[in-house]
């Protein structure tokens, strides 16, 4: 029970995650944040995703998108997108 | 076509080494002003400061008495100085020189009618690294609780007031950062022996660093500031790569203090940033940064400002900067003629 708790609330986490107004986010995708001075770089489907977020699609919506789109079962996405979510929030990129 | 008025200007701070003065970035902000044809002479303590043999940079150099000569070698140096270039302004950019240049300011521009833009002895003095707690105080910025130290026999009392780490700095430069006793033992003798006393003991906030490179016009209003990160940083602390930052509460902190403290001059506020947007302020220096070029860069050129104000004239806050600007620094060996070195180093000039 304790774990299917645990579950959901992560299904439930990130669902209305942004991406920080200031953040510049190039073509090739690397990512600048003004305020902090960090920059970073995200492989093409990273650069998918935050451009999602950026036109505040919902976790659902970006779920979906992925899922139509590669070759990947829902579990990992939710694992991935967690891991990547975490690190957009922790890197000052993305907020909730 | 408008022409840029000529005028000479002497700087210090040549020493354009690894913990670099900022005489060279003042310089080149200066070159490259839209509104002066700038000649620069330089100031220099050494025969080994590279700018003195950056030629197309620094027009004509002067050996000037180390500051523990005190102020009437420095008179009667500038006097011969200013009798072969009827010079308009100085910008000293030597912390351990600005004393002797500020009790001076009046007497240089009553002989010599050379102009200067510094700041009073009052605000040199209050923001001194031994002082920087009260002035916090009393410009309401968050300051990291700090004591001067002066014997070692102290060292075992700071228990009381400070937790490990804390960071043990000199009185002009330097700090380090001490996980016990026997390092801010080791540390305090190092400092001794290159400042002298006091030594400050600094409480440690952890965060990543930021600076602000500011100008004030001495009525309280805030010329230009320009935020930076630093990217990559030396052993000894310094910039080697930085980047302008969107930060605006920092730069309203730094308005905050210049307007609270009516500030006259160059400066540079280094601040930690902690993890929950806090700011604490861990140093001001009375001065232009050596990465003073980086505003030049993102549009606010403040040495020129500077010369400006110390023309007399009113000039106008800079109301923008580009973020995201970057400055990389490099290392250059010149190829130096040994009778240039013979001729500062018997003559004095260059």
């Amino acid at each position: 029970m304790i774990h299917k708790i645990r579950e959901w609330a992560l299904i439930g986490m990130f669902n209305r995650m942004r991406i920080k107004k200031n953040i510049a986010i190039s073509e090739s995708g690397f990512i600048f944040n003004p305020t902090t001075g960090d920059s970073f770089s995200t492989n093409p489907i990273g650069f998918e995703i935050i451009n999602l977020l950026k036109e505040e699609k919902s976790k659902d919506e970006i779920r979906a998108f992925i899922l139509d789109r590669y070759f990947i079962d829902e579990s990992t996405f939710e694992k991935d997108f967690y891991d990547f979510s975490t690190l957009l929030q922790s890197s000052q990129i993305a907020e909730e | 076509m408008t022409t840029k008025k000529p005028i000479t200007i002497a700087v210090s701070g040549l020493n354009n080494i690894d913990s670099p003065g900022p005489g060279i970035p003042v310089i080149r902000a200066l070159k490259e002003s839209t509104i002066y044809d700038v000649r620069i002479i330089g100031l220099s303590y050494e025969a080994l400061e590279p700018g003195l043999y950056m030629h197309k940079l620094v027009d004509k150099s002067y050996q000037v008495p180390f500051p523990s000569a005190g102020t009437e070698a420095l008179m009667e140096r500038l006097r011969y100085i200013h009798n072969q270039e009827n010079i308009a302004v100085i910008i000293p950019n030597f912390d351990a020189e600005l004393s002797n240049f500020m009790n001076l300011e009046n007497e240089i521009l009553q002989e010599f009618g050379i102009k200067m833009f510094l700041p009073t002895q009052e605000q040199f003095d209050e923001r001194h690294k031994a002082n920087l707690f009260e002035f916090g105080k009393k410009h309401d910025v968050k300051v990291p609780f700090s004591k001067m130290m002066f014997n070692t026999s102290e060292i075992h009392s700071l228990q009381q007031e400070f937790t490990y780490p804390m960071v043990v700095k000199g009185r002009f430069y330097d700090a380090y950062i001490a996980y016990n006793q026997e390092q801010v033992a080791t540390y305090f003798n190092k400092l001794v022996a290159k400042w002298g006393l006091p030594i400050i003991i600094q409480e440690y906030v952890f965060g990543s660093e930021v600076n602000v490179t500011a100008i004030g016009d001495g009525n309280g209003n805030a010329i230009g500031a320009v935020p930076m990160r630093k990217l990559f940083i030396t052993d000894k602390g310094k910039a080697w790569a930085g980047i302008s930052l969107d930060d605006q509460k920092l730069v309203e902190i730094a308005k905050r203090v210049i307007s609270s403290s009516k500030w006259r001059g160059g400066m540079e506020l280094e601040f930690i940033k902690t993890a929950e947007d806090e700011y604490y302020l861990l140093e001001i220096n009375p001065r232009f940064p050596a990465w003073v070029y980086l505003a030049k860069g993102c549009g606010q050129n403040h040495p020129e400002a500077l010369i400006r104000m110390a023309l007399g004239e009113t000039v106008e806050p800079f109301d923008k900067y580009e973020v995201g600007k970057m400055f990389v620094r490099y290392s250059f060996d010149m190829i130096v003629d040994l009778k240039e070195f013979e001729q500062i180093s018997t003559l004095g000039e260059l």
